[in-house]
Parts: C-alpha cells; structure tokens; sequence
C-alpha cells in the first residue's frame, strides 16, 4: 500500500532549480532509500516533503491526502518525524528536555522510552546533560529517538551515518530495523553499504530527476547500474 | 550605469536626473529670489550625502543610523575651525580635513568592531554611536556652541557684498538681473563640490567595486566563498560614505554660516535621508538625486501649504489639527511605511523597471 | 589562559561582572553609604531597563525580527499610566495604603492592557508582511516608531508631563546612614519578581520550552509539529507589555516625562541588549544591571563622562565578547 507519493515535484531555491521533476511513490513499512550524489537534491526533496521548502508545480500525498501546501507544523502532526542532516538537537536544552517537547501532550510514554533506553543506552546515562555536551554520536542517537517518542507513520531521515564511528554506525543499523518493523523509514544515505543492509526499496537521484527506482535487491545485483549512477558517490 | 539596465524607464529616470541637474545649474538665473537659492543649495548638498548613504544601504545592504555624525563631524570641523581662525581658506581646509580625520578614525573603529556581526546589530550600534555624539555636541558647549550651536563668517569671497565684476561705475554687473556677488560664488561652490562628489560615487559603483559590492548584497555567504572579504570591504564603503558625507558637511557649513545640531546631527535629518533614498530608490545613485529633491521642495513648500491649509479650514473640526504643520513628521511616517511595503524599489526603480516591462 | 577561564566559569563566569564593578566603584568612592545609595539607584534602573529590554531580545531570539519600534512601546506604557494617574489623583493622595495601590495597579494594567494591543497590531499589521528581510523590517519599524512618536506629541503635547507618585512610594527610608527611596526599592522588587515570573515561565513550563527551543532552532520546532508563528504573536504582545510596564514605572521614577523618553529609551535598551547578547532573558538581565551600576557610579565619580558611559562600556564588551556577554545558544 502506498503511504507517500511525490508527483512531478519541482523546488527552487532562491532563483535556482534544484529539483526538476521527482516523481516517487513510497510503500508503507520498511526502509526506502534515497542514494543519489552530493547536490543532486536528495535533502531538498525530503525537506520539500515537510513543507520547509515549496514544491511548485508539483505535489506530496501522504496517506491520499495532499499536504504539498500543509504548514510544517500541521505536516508533523499528521504523523512525519524529520530527523535533519545537522540532527537539529537543541543544544541549550537537557537530553530529557529535547526529547519531552517532541512528545504530543509533555508527558512520556513508558513503553516507548524504554524502548529508546534499550536502543540508545547513552541517553538514558547523559538524561540531565545539556544536548550540547553530547558527542557526535549521541546526538544523532538523540535526534532519532526524539523522532520515535511518539507513534509515527513516515521518519524522514537524512544522512545519519555520516561522520559517526563504525560501531555507531553498526548500532544506528540495529536500531533503524527494529523501528522499521512498526515504522517506514525514508532514508537519504551516501553510505552504500550502510544503505543496502537496510534498504528493501530504493531509488537513485541525480540532478533533481529520479534517475532509478525499483527494489533494493535488484540493485544490488546490477553491478553495471550502481557504477554509472553511483561512481562518483561510492 | 549598470544599476538600471538601458530601458525606456532608465531613459526617463537619466533625462529627469539631467533636467534636475540643468535647473541647479541655471538655479540662481531661473529662481531670483533668497529662498529658492538657499532651497537649490541644500537639494546640492542633500544629494551628495543622501547617494554617500545609498552606498551603503542601496550598494552594500547595511543600515546605518550614524551618517549625520559624519555630516555634523564635517559640518563642526569647518565651523569651529572658521570661528576660531577668523574666515579663510587656511580655517575651511583645516577643517575639512579635521572632520575627516575624525570621520576616518570612527568609521574605521565601528566598522571594524560591529560590520563583522549581524547587519542588525550594526544598526543599532551606529544609532548608539551617533546619540552619544548628539548629547557630546550639546554639552562640550565651550567648543561646539552646545544647542544654540555656532555662527561664524565664511571666506570674503563669499560675502553677499563682494562684488565679483564690476562695471565702470564701480557697481556690481548684473547678468540677466542677477547680480555677480559673493553669493553667487557661494552658490556655485556648492554646486560644483556637491557635483564633483556625486561624479565621484557614479564612477566609483560603475567601478569592479561596485560589482563585487552587489555580489555580497546580494549573496554575502557565495561572495566570501569566491574569496572577497566582505568585512574589509564594507568598511571601505563605510569610510568611503562618512568621508563624503563629511565633505559634505563642510561645504554645507560655509554655505550657511551656522552650524548647530539641527541643521547637522539630529535624528530628524537622519530620518530625511532614509525617507529620500526609500522615496528615491535605493541603489541607484539616480534615485539620490530624485529623492532629495522632493524631499527638499517638499519641506520647504508643501510644509507651508499645510499651514495655509490648516488656516483655511479653521473651523472645520479634525481638519486643521490633520493639517498641522506640526504634524509634518507624522505623514512622513505613513508615507514611508507605505513606500517600503508598496514601492521598495523607490521612485526610480519602479519607473526604471516599468519601462522593462513595456 | 584557559585555565583562569575555566575557574572563571566555575564560580559565576560573566554573572560576577556586575559584583566587580560594585567592588571597583566601592573603592573609588569610598563613603560605604553613598556607595550603597548609588548600588540601590543602579539595581532599580536596571530592573526598569531590563522590562523594556526584554520583549526585544526574545522576540529577536525567536523569529530573528528586530523591532526598532520597541521604544514606541515604552513611551505609550508612560505617558497611559501618567494619565491614568492624574485621573486618579484623589486616590493617590489618600492616606490609605489601599487605595494607593489600588490607583497604581489600575494604571499599571492600563499600560500592560494597551502594550498588549499594540503589539498584536504591530506584529500583524507592521511586522508580518516583512519577516525574513532585515532591511524594511528595520525601515518599517523605524517608521512606525516615528509615527507613534508624532502620535504621542499630538496626544500629550510638546511640553513635559509631570507624574504623580502614589502617596506610599513618596520619600525615603534610612537603614543606618544610607538613605534608600522608596520608589527604587519597589521598581527593583517588582522587577525582580517579573524576572522571577518570566525566568520560572522559561524553564520550568512546557512553554517556556518551547520558547527556548524555537530561539535555537525554530525550523526543528515546527517539524515536531508546533507553530512558532502563533506563538510569536503571543511573546511579541507579552514583550510589548512588559515594555509598557517597564515605561510605567520608568514614568513614575523620573515624575517628569516628555515624549522623546522612547526614543531615548530605545538607546539604553538597544546598548543593553547587544551587552547581553540577542536572544536570553539571563543576558538582558545582565546587560540592564550592567548598564544600571555604571551609569549610577559614573554619573557620580565623573559627571561629563556619564552620557556617554553607556557607549564606552558596550564598546569594551564588544571588543571582548562580540556577540554579547551571554548570547542564546544558536
């Protein structure tokens, strides 16, 4: 079943075109993955789908309903985390702060945050920290959990393995498949390797166009396809 | 000029600049009489300070709220300098260059601490600045005259007496009525260093100056990235901007043989300078010109339209109050929101622009 | 270097700068009671200035707006509750405590009443249509400011407005040889109490959360779902009320008002908010009680350097710390 498509979606900024025509149709469960090289429009597009940037023409159905033109705000609300490339932590707020304003009503529910103390263990250690002491790692272990907190349908993630240690990585791997079990994940990676452990399907951006889409495995066995729309990213 | 592209709208903005420039010219032949001279002098002056401060909020995107200061450093320096010394050209050169040696000095020290931060913070920065040098003009009374301010002589050759030519009866000649005194000079010396100033900032934003002063205006985070330095060339057009609008504060002074914080420093004169450029067009000097023209006549002349007005419907209520001349400063305000909201490209953008269209 | 600062941080860091210049100020005047007197006098100017600064810098930290019109807030919260303290000059005059503060209070809420107002018509009518673009956000407001200044003059007139103080706020106290005006030591509780309000409000409620994380970060803010825009227009009315609070008492401690008050009011707040750092109430506090000591003291030791006290102490912070003494964490 479809959760969200993307029509014929065309975004500038500024006076620059930098999605020209996507056109993207995401099942609902699992990991979609977005590979695509720098600058081929892969973060305009996830940020185009939570109206921080307007796709015009173009548009973003979510569950059937047409949020192209939704406020952020109303757009998260209906059930899209976003956990962005700088992870968007709020530096001068606690652990337990950043992740109890991403709660709907203040309070915790106590399933779901033991379930994040099971996954991220560091948060639960560094809970009266300030974000901004945080290591790179922890932080983006903050942003995703922050994005869980509540019961979503879509997380909209945005290069999570980038600059982090391997073991992290590892752990961020471990991590998304157990929430992909009960949440889609639309995934931006630049790492493949990470992205093809996770992935079911996949598509490929380049220069604000779907250059390819189809299923992770099938791509994964077309060598000749991955070196001419990879080549510069791997 | 690159700031308007060659359009029929260009073409109307350049012939009006050429007409305005040809009235000041001919200013005390067309116009005899004191008022409209002294009207036509300070159009020379307010459109060299007003295009000096287009170069900054027009070419750069920076506001300042210190650009009086600089005018009143200018304006000050010759004034004490010609109290002080008697009139001379010893006493106006030594004070141009001491109200530009200040000018250069704070310029450099404001830009250097506050160009580097947000524009926001340059802001009110500068109007902090320039308050403190308000309240010191009006309490170092001993040198500035405090609020009274200072009135002193300008060079003989300006005095209305001195008779340039005279005939053989030993009286002043007189072309077309209009006698060769000493005022005239002063007239023309005003026109021809405020034209000569102007002429100066039309070649400096023709120059690859101006093109990189656009390109950080208009994306200041790509400029540094193709490796201008955006910090060291703001405040070169700072000082560039306080030393002409210093310049122009001492041609102003020995026009007027009085100098006082209200006809320099205030914030009221800070405020007629935003209104012409907004009025004007910024970034374009072309709009300097128009902006202060109208700004000009409208002070002199609409403002005793309203007095004669508000007399006339003296007994209608509401009205006279409405028409109050006092209440100048309250319809400039209005108009001036509207301006920015409506028409931000001022008067010779939009016109300019409008022939693009066509 | 780093060590010393480290220490530095440890004990206080820059929230003990308003203790050092207490303790210089103490040595150069050297009378224990003309110290104390001066101290009280700084504190209580700069809990005033801390009301009008405060509004300014949040609503700056939250939508990255600048008002220039601020001011305009502060001068209508003056000459409302000046008025409004004229009409009741019966219950002002009266020896019945109650009545005095019955006739303040009723002024005082005028002015909040009316600074709330206007800054829902400022934000939606002035401010909306420029958001994100700084340089007709400070034209416009400029121009407003303008614009309610001509008002004021229509309204009030030219000439100065005399306040009158509530019979209970009169005179003076003594505690031991130092004298202590009362109406300094109820501007610098009342300040202290809002500042204890807004602090409680900013980190100990839902809101105030989201109030600091929308400083930080407001794009992230509303992807998790809450509209900053509304909650703006809400910070932007409670910043112009406590603006028109803060000329309130202004009015009443200096009982001579004119209307240019605004526009040098707007000075003072501006130098004190750069001190602070744009975008913390913690920072406004510090850069109002800053600029509250080192006015009181100057204008004491050395009277014709204390206009321009101001400048030299915001000029010294810049060269050290550019974005204020304590800046929101961005």
């Amino acid at each position: 079943m479809t959760l969200l498509s993307l029509t014929n979606m065309q975004t500038n900024i500024g006076e620059y075109a930098v999605l020209h025509d996507i056109s993207l149709t995401v099942p609902e469960g699992g990991v979609f993955v977005l590979l695509g090289r720098n600058g081929a429009g892969k973060t305009t597009t996830l940020r185009s789908i939570m109206g921080m940037w307007r796709p015009s023409p173009g548009s973003v159905m979510f569950r059937g309903q047409d949020i192209t033109a939704l406020h952020t705000a109303d757009i998260a609300r209906l059930g899209i985390a976003f956990v962005p490339e700088n992870m968007g932590i709020f530096g001068g707020l606690t652990v337990e702060e950043n992740l109890v304003l991403a709660t709907a009503k203040g309070k915790f529910d106590r399933d779901r945050l033991n379930r994040i103390y099971r996954l991220f263990p560091a948060l639960e250690k560094f809970w009266t920290k300030q974000a901004w002491s945080l290591s790179g790692g922890q932080k983006q272990m903050l942003s995703v959990a922050r994005a869980i907190i509540e019961p979503r349908d879509l997380i909209l993630i945005d290069e999570p393995t980038k600059g982090l240690a391997p073991a992290i990585v590892d752990a961020m791997a471990e991590a998304f498949r157990e929430i992909s079990d009960t949440t889609t994940i639309l995934l931006v990676e630049q790492n493949f390797e990470f992205a093809k452990s996770l992935g079911r399907d996949m598509a490929v951006i380049d220069d604000g166009r779907i250059a390819h889409a189809g299923s992770m495995a099938d791509f994964v066995a077309d060598r000749a396809l991955q070196d001419r729309l990879l080549s510069l990213s791997v | 000029m690159n700031a308007i592209p060659s359009t029929q709208g260009s073409v109307i903005v350049k012939a009006a600049v050429l007409v305005i420039a040809a009235l000041l010219l001919f200013a005390p032949f067309l116009f005899q009489d004191v008022r409209s001279l002294e009207v036509a002098a300070r159009i020379c002056v307010f459109i060299v300070l007003v295009a000096s401060y287009d170069l900054l909020i027009g070419y750069t995107g920076i506001v300042s709220f210190a650009h009086t200061m600089f005018f009143g450093f200018g304006a000050y320096g010759a004034a004490i300098a010609l109290k002080q010394m008697g009139p001379g050209w010893d006493a106006v050169a030594l004070g141009a260059v001491a109200g530009m040696a200040v000018s250069l000095v704070v310029a450099v020290a404001v830009g250097l601490l506050s160009l580097r931060v947000k524009a926001i913070f340059f802001a009110m920065i500068t109007l902090a600045t320039a308050s403190v040098a308000l309240v010191l003009a009006s309490q170092l009374s001993q040198f500035t005259g405090g609020e009274d301010g200072i009135t002193y002589r300008s060079p003989d050759i300006f005095k209305t007496a001195t008779k340039l030519f005279v005939d053989e009866e030993g009286k002043v000649v007189r072309i077309f009525g209009v006698r060769l005194n000493g005022k005239l000079a002063a007239y023309y010396f005003v026109f021809f260093t405020s034209l000569a100033m102007f002429l100066f900032m039309l070649r400096l934003v023709g120059s690859p100056i101006g093109t990189v002063l656009k390109a950080i205006r208009e994306n200041e985070a790509r400029a540094e990235a193709i490796g201008y330095r955006v910090v060291a060339y703001r405040t070169f057009v700072f000082v560039i901007a306080a030393l002409l609008a210093s310049l122009a504060g001492t041609v102003y002074a020995i026009w007027l043989k009085y100098t006082g914080p209200d006809t320099t420093l205030s914030f009221a004169i800070m405020i007629d300078i935003l209104l012409m450029v907004v009025i004007g067009g910024m970034g374009t000097m072309w709009g300097a010109v128009i902006g202060a023209v109208l700004m000009v006549m409208a002070q002199y002349y609409l403002r005793d339209l309203m007095g004669t007005a508000a007399e006339a419907t003296a007994n209608i209520p509401l009205l006279p109050e409405v028409l109050n001349p006092d209440r100048w400063l309250f319809w400039l305000g209005i108009i001036f929101i509207l301006l920015v909201y409506f028409f931000p490209k001022g008067i010779a953008g939009t016109i300019a622009q409008k022939g693009a269209r066509a | 270097m780093n060590q010393m600062n480290a220490t530095l941080t440890r004990v206080g860091g820059v929230n003990l700068l308003p203790l050092a210049v207490a303790l210089v100020a103490f040595v150069l005047i050297g009378a224990p009671s003309s110290w104390m007197t001066l101290t009280v006098a700084g504190l209580a100017m700069g809990m005033m200035i801390f009301l009008m600064a405060s509004g300014l810098s949040l609503v700056f930290g939250l939508m990255d707006v600048l008002n220039f019109g601020h001011s305009a807030f502060v001068s209508l919260g003056a000459f409302i509750a000046a008025t409004v303290l004229a009409w009741m000059g019966g219950w002002l005059g009266s020896d019945s405590v109650l009545l005095n503060s019955a006739a303040l209070f009723i002024a005082f809420t005028a002015a909040i009443l009316f600074g709330l107002a206007a800054g829902w018509f400022f934000e939606t009518v002035i401010i909306k249509p420029v958001y994100s673009d700084h340089l007709r956000q400070i034209l416009i407001t400029m121009g407003a400011l303008i614009v309610v200044e001509q008002a004021i003059l229509a309204i009030w007139g030219g000439t100065p407005m005399s306040v009158p103080r509530p019979h209970f706020l009169e005179g003076a106290f003594l505690i031991g040889d130092v004298t202590i005006e009362v109406y300094r030591a109820f501007a610098f509780l009342l300040g202290l109490i809002v500042y204890l309000a807004l602090y409680f409000t900013l980190n100990r409620t839902r809101l105030g959360l989201l109030i600091r994380a929308g400083v930080e970060n407001r794009e992230m803010v509303e992807a998790l779902g809450f509209r900053i825009d509304r909650l703006f227009i809400g910070v932007f009315m409670a910043g112009s009320a406590l603006a028109a609070m803060g000329g309130a008492m202004w009015a009443g401690y200096e009982t001579l008002i004119t209307p240019s008050l605004g526009a040098e009011m707007m000075i003072v707040v501006f130098i004190v908010v750069i001190i602070g750092g744009l975008g913390s109430v913690e920072g406004t506090l510090l850069g109002a009680i800053m600029v509250g000591l080192v006015s009181n003291y100057v204008g004491f030791l050395a009277p014709k350097l204390a206009l321009a006290s101001n400048m030299i102490l915001m000029m010294i912070i810049l060269l050290w710390r550019p974005n204020g003494l304590r800046p929101a964490v961005k």
